[in-house]
C-alpha cells in the first residue's frame, strides 16, 4: 500500500519519514470505498456505512503511519482520530433530535387550529374519527401555550429581582465574608437541585401552608424559581464582578453614594450580560416539566388565573399526550399534537438563546475603542 | 443638591445606601432560607412514610423496602450515563480547546451547548419513539452473543425500552454539561507549559497527556460529579424511556426504575401516605444528590487558585 501511494517527485530529507500530505485524503476515500462494499455484502445502510468507514479510516490511517513514521507519531494520529470522532458522536444524538422533531411535528403544527384551541372537550371519540374517516385531528396547544407564559413569566418576577440582588450583595458589598462564601456555596449547591425535588419542595410548602392537594400555576412558578435563581445569580455574578473597579472609584470620588453607584454605572455596565443571563435561565426552565408535574397538575382548558386551578404547560401537554393518549386506541392524534408542542418548545427555546446571543452583542457597553 | 448632602450627612443618600445594602443581604439570606426550606418541608411531609406501619407503605414490607430497589435502579441509569458520557465528553472538549481551528471553536462550542438547551421532555419522546425502536435490535444481539454476563442476560425487550436505552438518552443530557466544564479548565492550561511540552518535540497528544490532563484532573473530576448530579436527578427521559418494574440485574430487559420517575409517574394522582411515601422519596433522592454536588464543589474549591472551573 505506501508503495503505491509513494509520490515519484524526491522528497527533501526534512520531510523524510512522515506520511505524505494527501495521507488522510487518500486514506478516507479507500476507507469509505472498503466500508460500502463491506456493507453490500450484508445489507446496505448509511449510518452502518459511517461507522464502518470511520473505523477503517482510524485503523487505516494509524497503522499506515506506525510503520511509517513510528510509534509516537501513530498514537497521536490515533488520539485526534478519537477526538475527532467523538466530537461527531456528540453530534449524532442533536441531529437525530432535532431532525425527529421536525419530522414528526411539522404534521402537527400546521393543522389548522393547532396554535389557537384548547384540548377542553376534545375526547377520545374525536380521536377516533380523524384515525377512522379522515376528519382533521381537534384540539391544540393554546391552553399550554398560555400557561407555560404566565408559569415563566411569574417565576421569572420571582427570581430576577432576588437573583439579582443576591449578586449585587456577593460582588459589592459580601467582601468574603462568612456569609458571602455560605451564599455562595450554597447557591452551587442549589444549581444541582434535581427539577423534581424543586417541585416535590414547593408541593410541601404550599401543602403545608395553604392545604393539602393545592395545586395552582403560582406553585408551579415557586418551583421554576427554586431551579432559576442560582442560574440568575451566577450570570450576574460574573457579570458584575468584571466591570471595572476604576467606574466605581471614579464614581466614589465625584461623591457618588454606594447605592447610587450600583444602580446608576455598575448595573447599566453589566446590562447586556445580566440580561442575556437571565434569558438564559428562562430558556432552561420553560422546558422544565417534572416540577409543574407535581405542582400544577394537567389541565385541558384555558386557565387564566395562576393563583387558583390547575394549568396546562407545553412540557406537561407533551408528556400526558404521550404517557396517556386522549384515545388509549388510536394514540397517532395524541403522538402528532406532542411531537407539535415539542416542535414548539424548540422553537421557544431556540430563540430565547438566540435572543440572549443578540442581547449580549447589542447592549454590550461601548468600548470607546 | 449637592451642598445639603455634603453638609447633612444624614440625608435621603444615606438612607438609601442602608435600605439598599439590607435588601441584597435579605436576598442572599432568603437564598439561604430557601435551602433550608426545601430540607424542612420536604422532612414534615415525609415524616408519615416513616411513622406509618410497615404494611401501609406501597409493598407492604415499610419504607425501607420500598425505597432501595429504586435507589439503586437511580445509581444504575446514573452510572451507565457515566460511562458512555465521559469519555465522549473530555474528547468533544479537547476537540474544541486544542484540536478544532481556532476561528471555528466558538461556533462549535455553541452547537454542544444546543444540547443542552432542549428540554428533557423532547429527550424523553426522542428515546421513546425513536431510540428504544432503532436500538432493540442490539440488544436481540446482545442477548445472543453476550447473554452469559448477567448484564445482558436475555430475552431482550422488543420495545427496547430498557435501562439501558435510558441510560443513554441520560448520557446525551450530561455530556453538555461534562463538556463545557472541562473545556473550561483545558482552555485555561498554562500556555508556557504547553509550549514547553512541544518544543521539546512532543506530539501533540503527549503534550495533552503531559500539560494539559494532569492540570485537569480535579477539574474533570467535579465536571463529572456534577454530571452525576444531574443523571441522578432527572426524571423525564427515564418517565417517558423505560417501561419499569422490579428491579433486575439485565439491562436490556425491561424492569428497574429511578426515584424521579417513580415519583413523576404516581405523584399527579397519589393521595394521602402515597403523597408522603413519593414526598419520602424525594428526600432521599436531595440527599443523595447533595452529597454528590458537595463533593463536587468541594473539590473545585479546593483546587480554585489552579483551575478556572469555580
Amino acid at each position: 500500500m505506501t508503495s503505491t501511494l509513494t509520490p515519484a517527485r524526491k522528497r527533501s530529507a526534512l520531510t523524510k519519514g512522515q506520511l505524505p500530505k494527501f495521507a488522510p485524503y487518500a486514506v478516507l476515500a479507500v476507507a469509505l470505498v472498503l466500508g460500502a462494499a463491506i456493507l453490500a455484502l450484508i445489507g446496505f445502510n448509511a449510518f452502518g456505512w459511517g461507522i464502518v468507514s470511520a473505523i477503517l479510516f482510524a485503523a487505516g490511517l494509524v497503522g499506515w503511519s506506525a510503520a511509517v513514521e513510528g510509534s509516537r507519531k501513530a498514537k497521536d494520529k490515533l488520539a485526534t482520530c478519537l477526538v475527532v470522532g467523538s466530537f461527531l458522536i456528540a453530534l449524532l444524538p442533536l441531529i437525530s433530535v432535532i431532525w425527529t422533531v421536525l419530522v414528526n411535528g411539522i404534521p402537527g403544527i400546521i393543522t389548522p387550529g393547532f396554535l389557537g384551541t384548547s384540548m377542553n372537550g376534545v375526547t377520545g371519540v374525536y380521536d377516533n374519527k380523524a384515525v377512522e374517516g379522515g376528519a382533521p385531528v381537534l384540539g391544540g396547544i393554546y391552553h399550554a401555550l398560555l400557561g407555560t407564559v404566565q408559569i415563566t413569566l411569574l417565576a421569572t418576577v420571582i427570581s430576577v429581582p432576588v437573583g439579582l440582588l443576591t449578586a449585587i450583595y456577593l460582588v459589592e458589598y459580601g467582601n468574603d465574608r462568612s456569609v458571602a462564601r455560605a451564599i455562595t456555596f450554597f447557591v452551587d449547591v442549589m444549581t444541582g437541585i434535581p427539577s423534581i425535588v424543586a417541585g416535590l419542595f414547593a408541593a410541601a410548602f404550599f401543602f403545608a401552608v395553604v392545604g393539602p392537594g393545592t395545586k395552582t400555576g403560582a406553585v408551579a412558578a415557586v418551583a421554576l424559581s427554586v431551579l432559576m435563581i442560582p442560574v440568575v445569580v451566577r450570570s450576574s455574578e460574573e457579570m458584575l464582578k468584571i466591570v471595572p473597579n476604576e467606574l466605581r472609584e471614579a464614581a466614589y470620588a465625584l461623591g457618588v453614594r454606594k447605592w447610587r453607584t450600583i444602580l446608576k454605572v455598575v448595573i447599566p455596565t453589566a446590562i447586556s450580560g445580566i440580561a442575556s443571563g437571565v434569558t438564559l435561565a428562562i430558556a432552561r426552565v420553560i422546558g422544565e416539566t417534572a416540577p409543574i408535574l407535581v405542582t400544577a397538575g394537567f389541565a385541558t382548558s384555558i386557565n387564566n388565573n395562576v393563583f387558583g386551578g390547575w394549568m396546562a404547560s407545553l412540557p406537561t401537554f407533551i408528556y400526558t399526550q404521550i404517557l396517556n393518549p386522549t384515545s388509549p386506541s388510536n394514540p397517532d392524534p395524541s403522538s402528532q399534537r406532542a411531537w407539535g408542542a415539542a416542535l414548539v418548545l424548540i422553537i421557544l427555546v431556540m430563540l430565547l438563546n438566540l435572543g440572549a446571543r443578540l442581547i449580549a452583542r447589542v447592549f454590550a457597553p461601548k468600548t470607546g475603542r | 443638591m449637592t451642598t445639603t448632602s455634603l453638609t447633612n450627612p444624614q440625608g435621603a443618600g444615606r438612607a438609601g445606601d442602608k435600605v439598599f445594602s439590607g435588601a441584597a443581604l435579605a436576598a442572599g439570606c432568603l437564598i439561604l432560607a430557601v435551602l433550608f426550606g426545601v430540607a424542612l418541608f420536604l422532612v414534615i411531609q415525609a415524616i408519615p412514610a416513616f411513622t406509618a406501619p410497615a404494611e401501609d407503605i406501597q409493598g407492604g414490607q415499610g419504607f425501607f423496602a420500598y425505597i432501595w430497589p429504586i435507589v439503586v435502579g437511580t445509581l444504575i441509569a446514573a452510572i451507565i450515563a457515566l460511562v458512555i458520557a465521559t469519555p465522549v465528553a473530555i474528547g468533544v472538549a479537547l476537540f474544541i480547546s486544542h484540536y478544532a481551528p481556532r476561528r471555528l471553536a466558538s461556533g462549535l462550542g455553541y452547537v454542544v451547548d444546543l444540547l443542552a438547551a432542549i428540554p428533557s421532555v423532547i429527550y424523553g419522546a426522542w428515546g421513546a419513539a425513536f431510540l428504544a425502536k432503532e436500538i432493540a435490535p442490539a440488544y436481540d444481539w446482545l442477548a445472543k452473543n453476550l447473554g452469559w454476563l448477567p448484564i445482558f442476560h436475555g430475552p431482550a425487550s422488543s420495545t427496547g425500552k430498557t435501562i439501558l436505552t435510558a441510560g443513554i438518552v441520560l448520557s446525551v443530557m450530561v455530556l453538555p454539561i461534562i463538556t463545557s466544564l472541562t473545556r473550561e479548565i483545558f482552555l485555561q492550561t498554562p500556555k508556557l507549559h504547553e509550549e514547553a511540552a512541544l518544543a521539546l518535540g512532543a506530539t501533540r497528544w503527549e503534550m495533552i497527556k503531559m500539560a494539559v490532563l494532569p492540570f485537569a484532573r480535579p477539574g474533570i473530576i467535579s465536571a463529572v460529579m456534577l454530571g452525576l448530579g444531574r443523571a441522578l436527578g432527572e426524571t423525564m427521559a427515564v418517565a417517558l424511556v423505560l417501561s419499569s418494574g422490579a428491579l433486575t440485574a439485565s439491562l436490556i430487559q425491561s424492569g428497574n426504575q429511578t426515584i424521579a420517575a417513580e415519583i413523576a409517574l404516581n405523584f399527579p394522582e397519589a393521595g394521602g401516605l402515597k403523597v408522603a411515601t413519593l414526598i419520602a422519596a424525594g428526600l432521599v433522592l436531595f440527599v443523595i444528590t447533595l452529597g454528590v454536588n458537595m463533593v463536587a464543589r468541594w473539590i473545585i474549591t479546593r483546587h480554585k487558585e489552579f483551575s478556572g472551573a469555580n
